[in-house]
């Protein structure tokens, strides 16, 4: 391995803070340089390692840009049909109901073709996590528009950008999902800044937990970018982003379990 | 007062030089090579190793986990 190392004095195992999980193999990312899924699945790795979930976990791909998703970390996976990975969980769940399940999905793949498994899935209240990558578009096939693309963006199917008059509003799918009864935890993150990465990073913790209860869908967004599709640097696009996306995508809690709420309002009357 | 020192290990042949982590470093360590590594990417390198503090922001937003961090008091 070529490297190029700082001060060569203090890199000691003793003085490790920061190291890439052995969760993630060691098969170089297919992702285009800036991309947000590597950060995410490096999160989600770090999760289920930290966690001691690795053989307790199965992972359902994907069709989109992270499916090969199951060569990257290192649990069991089984791969669905475009879209169709809510279906799989839920046939997975229930079959191994001991086992930690969850989906990991594109806006193409979650809110177009797979719309229908979705909201089903989160309406039964499967005991599974989903993650949606939302970049706002069709990444791997060519940046088409998807159901998610921003009013006015520019995609190779709405090359003068999105008319919703003819192709209507963008579809938040995390606030459908959180007000069916069946979702426990819903909640809209990112992972382009270091503080995203620590708050997406406590969100999954929280699914990872709030599933072993057995109380219904934990459903967590990831706001990401696709430099290669918006046509533009990875730094220029998490800017683009933030002052595109997030007003319309706004970040943070949209559903959080009851008792949590109990228990914040308690708190802060104990604080009145 | 003990001061906080920190170090970066960047594995060359993984970096993708998207320069995240260098916009993400609080100090101004990162900058990114005049050269390119073996898949034409400009990597990112400690240009100002005596600025690290070893906050790992830089290692957390990497997408393809290329960044390692040490940290110690001196
Ligand atoms: C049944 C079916 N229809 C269409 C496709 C073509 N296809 C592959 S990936 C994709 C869209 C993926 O977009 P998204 O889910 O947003 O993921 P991204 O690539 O952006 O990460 C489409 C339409 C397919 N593989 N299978
Ligand atoms: S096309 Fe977009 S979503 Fe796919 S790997 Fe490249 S940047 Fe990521
Ligand atoms: S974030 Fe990672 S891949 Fe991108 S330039 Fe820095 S070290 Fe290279």
């Amino acid at each position: 391995m070529a490297e190029v190392t700082g001060i060569k004095e203090i890199i000691k195992p003793e003085n490790l803070v920061y190291k890439k999980t052995k969760l993630m193999t060691d098969k170089v990312l297919s992702y285009c340089p800036g991309c947000g899924h590597g950060t995410a699945h490096r999160i989600l790795a770090e999760i289920i390692d930290e966690e001691g979930l690795q053989s307790e976990t199965i992972g359902i791909c994907p069709v989109g840009c992270s499916v090969l998703l199951y060569e990257f970390i290192d649990i069991d996976w089984q791969e669905a049909a475009h879209g169709r990975a809510p279906a799989l969980a839920t046939a997975i769940k229930r079959l191994l109901p001991e086992k930690f399940v969850f989906t990991y999905q594109g806006d193409g793949d979650l809110a177009a073709i797979g719309t229908a498994e979705t909201i089903h899935a989160c309406n039964r209240g499967e005991n599974i996590l989903i993650i949606f990558i939302n970049n706002g578009i069709y990444g791997m096939t060519g940046g088409q528009m998807a159901p998610t693309t921003l009013p006015g963006m520019r995609s190779s199917t709405s090359p003068y950008g999105r008319d919703v008059k003819i192709m209507g509003n963008p579809l938040k799918m995390t606030d459908i999902v959180a007000t069916l009864l069946g979702t426990y935890y819903v909640t809209r993150q990112s992972v382009h800044t270091p503080a995203n990465v620590k708050k997406t990073k406590k969100a999954m913790r929280k699914a990872v937990q709030y599933q072993k209860l057995n109380k219904g869908t934990c459903f967590i967004e990831i706001v990401s970018n696709c430099p290669s599709n918006w046509k533009m640097t990875p730094v220029q696009s998490n800017k683009w982003m933030e002052e595109n996306m997030f007003p319309y995508y706004p970040l943070g809690d949209l559903k959080i379990p009851a008792e949590q709420i109990t228990q914040k309002t308690s708190n802060s009357e104990k604080n009145d | 007062m003990a001061k906080i020192r920190g170090s970066i290990v960047v594995n060359i042949d993984r970096c993708k030089g998207c320069e995240v982590c260098m916009v993400s470093c609080p100090t101004g360590t990162i900058a990114m090579a005049k050269e390119v590594n073996h898949k034409g990417y400009f990597y990112a390198f400690p240009a100002n190793p005596d600025l690290c503090i070893g906050c790992a922001s830089c290692a957390m937003v990497c997408p393809d986990g290329v960044i390692t961090v040490y940290k110690t008091k001196i």
